[in-house]
């Protein structure tokens, strides 16, 4: 499924989130099972499917990394799990050092400034490439497009960072 | 002269008629049902003038009582008195027998799942839990002169999927039609947020009886997003009386008690919890076997007793505003639920977290039944006010178990639901026809640390060599939160079947025998129920096929259209006869028919609902 067009946008990255939010709330409520639930069997079962699929278009699109996913996905690129074999030797060197930069927070004397420290640059490697992706994406070429998909590669690493990140930050208080 | 058509009383209603709908607060201590009339949600009052029904069902050797009735005799008979059954919902025996030491009557293993020892035999938490939603549903009833067309049952929003199919179960058991089951929170927001226009962020703290629940939602213009809900499906107030039922034994320095002394001790409890609400200081007398015992309690002790309990709650608040993504300051209220917020250790405690005096203008008892009863009105298809928009969400995460016993996240917890995820399979051995697949609920990533919700046996997978079968299964969670799973093999499309296997709940043909043996139902024809069933699905049929068609006919052509209209025709006729069976031919037969006509009809509303949008992009 399109998901631009259930939602009738242009299917490109960059995308107006309050009107994503206002089309997915008219779709929803038209289609939430809560407006069928006088209807038949078959009408209800139809209502929780069609509900879980605008649920699942609305993720989809609201998050960069999902988003740059599924329109690759329209252009024929599918981005499979599996972490391709190759990658940069820097940028594998900068994964490292950010990791053991992770590793030392919990014995540091002052942790909150190794997690300020470390967010920080988290943050900056993500604006940069997510600004690469965008332009990548713009393109719209197949050539663009390979190097968006292994742009998404590296900023999967960079959410990933992010979320352990968090959770360090909770072992904290 | 056109004729007037004239249902039968209690027959099929016309379109515009007012259908009779009730919500229904199914609490731990107490139960209400409230509905909406002449535009206003109120509770119910029995015959004896109570809208607040105690959560209480004593067995006698030949008769049920539920209420007030039986809570009086909980001293006296207390092997045959259920009280609080909502914390045995759908548990395993191993799993509440761990703190049994609290619970007044004989539990027993009901293979697998906990169940009571009465004087009428062994009744599970649902049978005892239908007793208590058909009497709300007769109060109802009689109250509005009909049948209830149909329920919103309340449900903890942490309640997990076996919790929320017992739950369910029980209705089915007591006869009810449910519309929803709606989360307790969501609820109490509805009737909040309706009655006073309230927009922005608010928390919902909701402790009851048996539950604590903290969820956090956003209200705009008619829509209620609940952004992230967390909290613990076994801590409410009865912790708090066990904790004063510790302390008492402390003070009488008996160490040990009776089911009939246990009771005791936990009847003085709640009268010395409840009086220190409104009192700094307490002289209480605690009935003994021989004579009585005189103390003394300060608000003060009685803080310190359940102040870890308390800490607890608030520990989860923090954690569901991580979750929201959310800073304490953007909470602009907190809505209080359940009685248990009526302990002036709770308030304080909720107040200084989250820097805002709790709202408690609508009695926390009974503002959950008034927000089940306003989505009941409105599900039921009755016109209403205000067009509201319910978004919820899956309050714990479901996961398959992979290698090595551990968990694989499919859905997380705060996903808005209806939602449907897919995942692949293969096949490990060549040949291989079969595949188990285990379903849980819970965080952690040990399948020992969750709870098991279901094992599945795909069968008839067709035999391929080993990983040549991708087999596409796929786990959908509704909007009353229940899991559900399909499966597929892809390259030949022949769909897996699936024999479900539930941890801790009753398979249908359980629920189905548990029916037909009930005592609910000794007076009532199961067959003349079964017919019932059917002939209100095909007038639904018939209504939505109807309307589909006088809306929509130009999406057919004049063949398609004639062959609706035969499978109509013929569906109207078979109706009106007794047979069952053929009814639900009927039904399948035109379901079948006008599929296509149904997809079709989706797609073009899709696009009418973004209508007025697609005008400026052009």
């Amino acid at each position: 499924m399109n998901y631009f067009q259930l939602f009738h946008l242009p299917a490109q990255f960059e995308l107006d989130l309050t009107e994503l939010g206002t089309r997915y709330l008219e779709l929803q409520r038209q289609f939430h099972p809560d407006k069928h639930a006088a209807g038949s069997e078959r009408d209800k079962l139809m209502a929780v499917q069609q509900a879980a699929n605008i649920n699942d278009a609305y993720h989809s699109l609201k998050q960069p990394l999902l988003r740059a996913e599924h329109l690759l996905a329209l252009r024929g690129l599918k981005i499979s799990n599996e972490q391709r074999s190759f990658m940069e030797p820097a940028f594998l060197m900068q994964q490292m050092e950010l990791r053991e930069l992770l590793a030392e927070i919990s014995d540091a004397a002052d942790p909150d400034a190794l997690i300020d420290e470390a967010d920080q640059q988290i943050q900056q490697q993500k604006k940069a490439l997510l600004r690469q992706l965008q332009s990548a994406l713009d393109a719209n070429n197949p050539e663009h497009d390979h190097q968006a998909a292994d742009i998404i590669r590296k900023l999967k690493f960079f959410f990933k960072l992010q979320h352990e990140l968090e959770l360090i930050e909770q072992t904290q208080d | 002269m056109a004729l007037l058509q004239i249902a039968e009383p209690g027959q099929s209603a016309a379109p515009h008629q007012h259908k009779l709908a009730a919500g229904i607060d199914l609490g731990t201590t107490n139960s209400l049902v409230a509905t909406v009339r002449s535009g206003e949600a109120k509770t119910l009052f029995n015959k004896a003038g109570q809208d607040m029904v105690p959560s209480v069902v004593r067995y006698t050797a030949d008769n049920v009582i539920v209420g007030h009735a039986a809570a009086a005799d909980a001293v006296l008979d207390p092997h045959n008195t259920i009280v609080s059954v909502k914390r045995l919902m759908g548990r395993g025996f191993a799993e509440i027998n761990a703190d049994a030491e609290h619970i007044p009557y004989e539990l027993v293993d009901q293979s697998g799942l906990v169940a009571i020892n009465t004087i009428q035999g062994i009744k599970n938490p649902v049978e005892v839990s239908a007793e208590i939603l058909a009497t709300l549903a007769d109060t109802a009833s009689q109250t509005l002169g009909g049948e209830l067309t149909g329920v919103v049952i309340t449900v903890p929003a942490y309640f997990d999927d076996s919790q929320r199919q017992a739950t369910k179960d029980a209705a089915k058991l007591a006869g009810l039609n449910v519309l929803r089951l709606l989360n307790e929170p969501t609820a109490a927001a509805l009737a909040y947020g309706l009655d006073s226009g309230q927009e922005g962020v608010v928390a919902v703290y909701d402790l009851g009886g048996g539950t604590f629940d903290i969820s956090i939602l956003r209200l705009k213009r008619g829509v209620f997003e609940v952004l992230a809900t967390g909290g613990d499906s076994a801590l409410g107030g009865d912790d708090f009386d066990h904790a004063l039922v510790s302390w008492l034994q402390q003070q009488t320095g008996q160490s040990t008690l009776t089911h009939s002394e246990l009771r005791q001790y936990l009847v003085t409890a709640r009268q010395i919890k409840e009086n220190l609400s409104a009192t700094e200081q307490l002289d209480f007398v605690l009935p003994l076997a021989d004579g009585e015992f005189k103390g003394q309690i300060s608000r003060s002790d009685f803080d310190a007793l359940i102040q870890p309990l308390v800490r607890k709650t608030i520990r989860a608040c923090k954690q569901v505003l991580r979750d929201a993504g959310l800073d304490t300051e953007e909470i602009q209220q907190v809505v209080m639920v359940g009685g248990s917020t009526r302990v002036p250790l709770v308030r304080s405690a909720v107040a200084e977290f989250f820097a805002a005096e709790p709202l408690t203008s609508i009695d926390p008892d009974k503002v959950v039944a008034i927000g089940a009863a306003i989505q009941a009105n409105v599900l039921v298809g009755n016109k209403s006010d205000h067009d509201t928009l319910l978004l919820d969400v899956i309050p714990l995460s479901l996961g398959l178990e992979t290698m090595g016993g551990l968990v694989e996240k499919i859905i997380p917890r705060n996903t808005v639901i209806p939602v449907a995820r897919a995942q692949e399979f293969t096949t490990f051995k060549d040949g291989q026809t079969a595949m188990a697949i285990h379903v849980l609920q819970g965080e952690r990533e040990l399948v020992d640390a969750c709870r098991s919700l279901a094992r599945f046996n795909l069968t008839n997978i067709p035999a391929m060599a080993a990983g040549g079968a991708h087999i596409r299964v796929t786990f959908q969670v509704d909007a009353d939160g229940l899991l559900s799973v399909t499966a597929q093999e892809k390259s030949t499309g022949v769909s897996a079947s699936i024999q479900v296997k539930p941890s801790y709940g009753l398979s249908d043909d359980q629920v189905a025998t548990m029916i037909q043996s009930s005592m609910l139902y000794a007076k009532q024809d199961m067959q003349l129920r079964l017919l019932k069933e059917q002939q209100v699905e095909a007038e639904r049929v018939l209504e939505a096929v109807t309307a589909a068609l006088n809306a929509d006919a130009e999406l057919l052509t004049a063949e398609e259209k004639l062959s609706v209209e035969q499978a109509l025709a013929e569906l109207a006729t078979v109706k009106q006869g007794d047979n069952t069976a053929a009814i639900k031919a009927a039904i399948e037969h035109t379901n079948h028919i006008t599929d296509e006509f149904a997809a079709r009809r989706m797609d073009i509303s899709i696009r009418k609902a973004l209508q007025g949008h697609k005008v400026d992009e052009v």
